[in-house]
């Protein structure tokens, strides 16, 4: 109701204005109750106008009439667990895809929101199949679309994002490039189906791109820490969606081919030409529209999945630590064992990551940190085994390129760590503030691009197209 | 005499739905109208009135809509449904049953004693 409303009858009106000003300040208060929505405070105001020109008639002032007809309305927290009883689906957080009819700036905004988003995901589904007018097929010509497949989406999520943020021209013009220079990359080299570096491509590709989709989200402040605190967090959040996409997209695929079959029609051609290549680059696309549309709904699960695994990975690594002063057992470092250990630092970074992200930086040290820092010891002193077996290793028989990659993966993510370590220590005897710690890690992150753009652009010539 | 939180709350279906039967209405009026039937003693708040306009919507026995009627505020009406009748005559039929099961046990004050001394005497 924004039109003040005309009083019934006429009253004699000393300032209208600041019973106006009063039912504002009220519509103010209840308009922040979750179990009360617009529809209801225009009711109860109603309600409340009602008994007020009533009181008013009966003699009193406006503001004494306001006061009455406030306490006799009773108090809102009564009135709102009435209201929950009856509309308890309130209490649930929606996501409301097109803002309803609850506020219409939002509602517009988170409109054009989802227009720019089907448009994107449209774009990165027919992206994918265009290279099929040049003769190539997604099943057959695996080695042109496996370093590839990252960039018939990434740059459709980036082009959402750099739009939902306005991004600068200058900056547009940087991540385009960047995106060229990741074309260039996975094509420019010709590699052999079956070598190591059009794997190493393929894994380190997607890794670098998906940091220019940083650069798009990060692009109203580049520097800022906060910022890139806010992409780790979307980084989680939309993997996460983007794996209940998947897990719905499967149930959806098994259907598809189920319900087919049983009248006689094969439908595996549609589901791995069509369904399955365009169902991914537009899945992603997805997941971050879903995660910037629903950031302030839905509480980040990231943050509740770290909560609980950190500590059943402390005991794993503890356990395993204990096994191997116990048996004295060298680790065996094949390839799969060092790409095993390389991610396993990946997940207690994660975990490290995503426990940060969702830290009050604010609050002091207590139990959980603590765990956290028995975690990143006991995954260093395993990491500083599993390197000294590498380099062994390497100085033996020579490197490959996929040693190499692991083997500077595995560095990276120690000297995070180690250092991390420290600050956390640190930060538990009270030495160093938090924020120590959450602007060593997201100062961090472009030595992650960096090393994953080193993969794709200079492994390649370094180790003779291997 | 204050009528109790519970017999209220039971009562708040075929009242809301009997009122609405004569016509039209919004929430101010209906909890005026339900204050002047009972002169007062009858405790509704607004916090039992909305909730249950909104379930009996959600039910289906009335429909609201918001209008303008000239020269007063936009204001959201309640008009009953044929399914709000139905579910009126059936609230009706089992008060009745309450009602004159009542009135028989209390014939007089008188027999107040009779009628609880009967089935004892009838187990004896």
């Amino acid at each position: 109701m924004t039109a003040p409303g005309s009083p019934d009858g006429g009253t004699p009106s000393p300032g209208p204005d600041a019973l106006e000003d009063q039912f504002a300040q009220w519509r103010h208060y209840v308009r922040r109750r979750p179990e009360l929505q617009r529809a209801d405070a225009e009711e109860l105001e109603d309600h409340l106008r009602g008994s007020v020109d009533e009181l008013i008639a009966a003699g009193l002032r406006p503001d004494e009439a306001f006061l009455v007809a406030v306490k006799r309305l009773g108090g809102l927290d009564e009135l709102s667990r009435e209201f929950a009883r009856e509309h308890s689906e309130r209490l649930w957080k929606q996501l409301v895809l097109t803002g309803g009819a609850d506020d219409p700036e939002t509602g517009n905004r988170s409109r054009r929101d989802l227009i720019a988003m089907i448009v994107c995901a449209v774009g990165a589904a027919v992206s994918v199949k265009l290279p099929e007018l040049f003769g190539l097929g997604f099943q057959q010509d695996g080695a042109f679309y496996a370093p590839n497949f990252a960039l018939f989406t990434l740059p459709w999520l980036a082009a959402y994002l750099a739009w939902r943020r306005r991004a600068g021209r200058a900056l547009i013009g940087v991540m385009v490039a960047l995106f060229a220079l990741g074309a260039v990359a996975a094509n420019a080299y010709s590699l052999a189906e079956d070598s190591q570096s059009l794997v190493l491509t393929t894994i380190h590709l997607p890794i670098a791109l998906w940091f220019v989709v940083g650069l798009a989200y990060v692009s109203d402040d580049l520097r800022s820490s906060r910022r890139r605190m806010d992409f780790i967090r979307f980084t989680g959040e939309c993997f996460v969606y983007f794996v209940l996409i998947a897990l719905g997209g499967g149930v959806l695929t098994a259907f598809t081919v189920g319900t087919f079959q049983a009248i006689g029609i094969d439908p595996e051609g549609f589901v791995s030409e069509w369904l399955l290549p365009c169902g991914v680059v537009a899945a992603v696309v997805v997941a971050g529209w879903l995660v910037e549309a629903k950031q302030s709904v839905v509480e980040n699960i990231a943050p509740v999945l770290t909560r609980l695994f950190t500590p059943l990975f402390t005991a794993a690594l503890l356990a395993f630590l204990v096994a191997i002063v116990w048996t004295t057992a060298g680790i065996n470092v094949e390839r799969e064992a060092l790409i095993l250990f390389d991610l396993l630092l990946v997940v207690v970074l994660g975990l490290l990551l995503y426990s940060i992200s969702a830290r009050d930086p604010l609050a002091p040290p207590g139990l959980f940190d603590r765990l956290q820092l028995a975690l990143v010891v006991s995954a260093l002193i395993i990491d500083v085994l599993v390197l000294w077996a590498i380099t062994e290793r390497i100085t033996e028989y020579g490197t490959t390129p996929n040693k190499a990659a692991a083997l500077g993966e595995n560095v990276i993510l120690l000297a995070n760590l180690a250092w991390s370590a420290w600050l956390m220590l640190g930060f538990i005897r009270r030495r160093t503030p938090f924020a120590a710690l959450e602007r060593w890690q997201t100062g961090y992150l472009p030595v992650y691009a960096g090393w994953a753009w080193v993969v794709v652009l200079l492994f390649p010539p370094l180790f003779s197209y291997l | 005499m204050k009528v109790t939180k519970d017999l209220v709350a039971a009562s708040a279906t075929p009242m809301v739905l009997g009122i609405l039967a004569d016509g039209e209405s919004y929430g101010y009026a209906i909890l005026r109208r339900i204050n002047e039937l009972s002169d007062g003693e009858l405790d509704w708040t607004e916090g039992l009135l909305y909730p249950l306009l909104h379930r009996l919507e959600r039910l289906g026995h009335v429909e609201s809509s918001w209008q303008s009627v000239p020269g007063e505020r936009r204001r959201k009406y309640y008009r009953i449904t044929d399914s709000g009748l139905a579910e009126l005559a059936e609230q009706r039929r089992q008060w009745d049953t309450v009602v004159s099961a009542l009135k028989a046990i209390w014939v007089d004050p008188g027999d107040v004693r009779r009628s609880t001394t009967i089935p004892l005497g009838g187990l004896a």
